[in-house]
């Protein structure tokens, strides 16, 4: 069957077979293989996208229940033309938030999805909202200093 | 796969009646993991998110496609401290009410609340509805009296919530965790105390002697509570399996029943 969706604010339309996922369909069949391919079950977050506003595992929606929904993945975060990179993803980089990167895409659109909806969360809250997406090198200490400063240059617009 | 999108409920039960055994999809967050991970393969679906009517949230009655996010943040204490500990961010923004009582996982977090606070279901079908008691409705591990062409709408509350409600879980972290133990504990106004528990039997269970032990309106004394973990750890049947012993749990339900009910006291 064929599915319409819009994905990162274009239209685009997938042929899905039965039992695809989001996640197979934005990776396999729309190319954007930011969203990662991992647990398969909603453990580590890896597959993190933005569906219809809210953050969910793209491995649990089935791809056919999907037909009209609105997704942003990480690749319809890093704004414009001259690629800039997402107030989060600069963070990220600028806190050297990233050791293998295989979590990061999942992490960043949590993260950023945090940012927009709850922009002075704090220490707690934030560990809250990431605590559904797994990191096995970090230990978490940079990711959490990567949000904080995205945190304090999206309120003040200067770094801590 | 056929999959149907009904966008109400009249649709919804149509759909159902037309395919009976079509398998019921709320936030997918049980079936695609067996779809994913035990190559499930139902020949029909039919996708719920769409429904409205499933969505609603009286005084009376929530629908069963209310999210866990939304009673995260909804008004019923018992039923905001249990959701919070459901999952992630990711699982409670598409988990729902209705597929907790679907899948009768006998570790279902919103179970025990449901159970303490003698809670109906009501499943309807282009037939009518009707109305099951929490017990009459769960049967047994991932068995439900919901029959072929029936769907969840919601739940049925008391007329009065208990002004003291309290859940805890036991897991091996504070996230993403299915409950080793849960528990929840209300009580009402007139010192009416009811104790259910979840994955220490085949399904959740009330802690009945237990209840009554510590009903009323005086506070239990320290020889009270050791009696009533005593009790809880009687009336409770749990099993060996790989996220916790029997008697591990059989321990733990008396630690968070105690818990529980000291904070309906607090």
């Amino acid at each position: 069957m064929i599915v319409t969706l819009e994905v990162n604010g274009e239209p685009c339309a997938a042929e899905v077979a039965g039992f695809e996922s989001l996640l197979w369909v934005l990776r396999e069949r729309l190319g954007l293989t930011g969203a990662k391919d991992a647990c398969l079950q909603g453990e580590c977050g890896s597959c993190s996208v933005l569906l219809d506003g809210e953050v969910v595992c793209a491995c649990l929606v089935l791809a056919a229940d999907a037909e009209g929904a609105r997704v942003t993945t990480v690749e319809g975060l890093a704004g414009g033309s001259e690629g800039e990179l997402h107030l989060v993803q600069q963070a990220f980089v600028d806190a050297g938030a990233v050791q293998c990167g295989f979590c990061t895409p999942g992490l960043i659109v949590a993260a950023a999805h945090l940012l927009e909806t709850r922009p002075g969360a704090g220490d707690a809250e934030v560990r809250e909202a990431l605590s559904g997406n797994l990191c096995r090198c970090t230990g978490y200490g940079a990711i959490l200093r990567a949000v904080a400063r995205a945190q304090s240059q999206a309120t003040q617009g200067g770094a801590p | 796969m056929h999959i149907e999108r009904p966008e109400g409920l009249d649709e919804a039960l149509a759909a159902l009646a037309a395919d009976p055994h079509a398998t019921l999809l709320a936030g997918g967050t049980d079936l695609m993991v067996e779809v994913n991970l035990t190559h499930r393969r139902p020949a029909s679906v039919v996708a719920l998110r769409r429904v409205p009517e499933l969505r609603e949230w009286d005084e009376r009655m929530i629908g069963a496609g209310v999210s866990w996010a939304r009673m995260e943040s909804g008004p019923v204490t018992g039923l905001a401290q249990l959701a919070r500990t459901v999952g992630s961010p990711q699982i409670r923004a598409v988990g729902t009410l209705g597929g907790n009582l679907g899948t009768a996982s006998p570790a279902g977090d919103a179970l025990p609340w449901l159970a303490a606070l003698d809670a109906e279901v009501v499943l309807a079908s282009d037939r009518g509805r009707r109305r099951l008691a929490w017990d009459e409705f769960l049967l047994g591990p991932k068995r439900t009296a919901r029959q072929p062409g029936e769907l969840i709408v919601g739940v049925q509350l008391p007329e009065a919530l208990p002004p003291h409600q309290a859940f805890a879980k036991v897991g091996v972290r504070q996230a993403m965790v299915i409950a080793t133990v849960n528990c929840c504990v209300v009580r009402d106004a007139d010192g009416a105390t009811r104790v259910a528990l979840g994955a220490v039997g085949p399904t959740v269970r009330r802690a009945r002697r237990a209840e009554a032990l510590v009903s009323g309106t005086v506070r239990p004394s320290a020889a009270v509570l050791d009696r009533f973990e005593a009790l809880v750890r009687e009336e409770i049947a749990p099993i060996d399996d790989h996220r916790a012993s029997a008697a591990y749990r059989r321990h733990a339900a008396g630690v968070l029943a105690r818990r529980t009910l000291e904070r309906c006291w607090s």
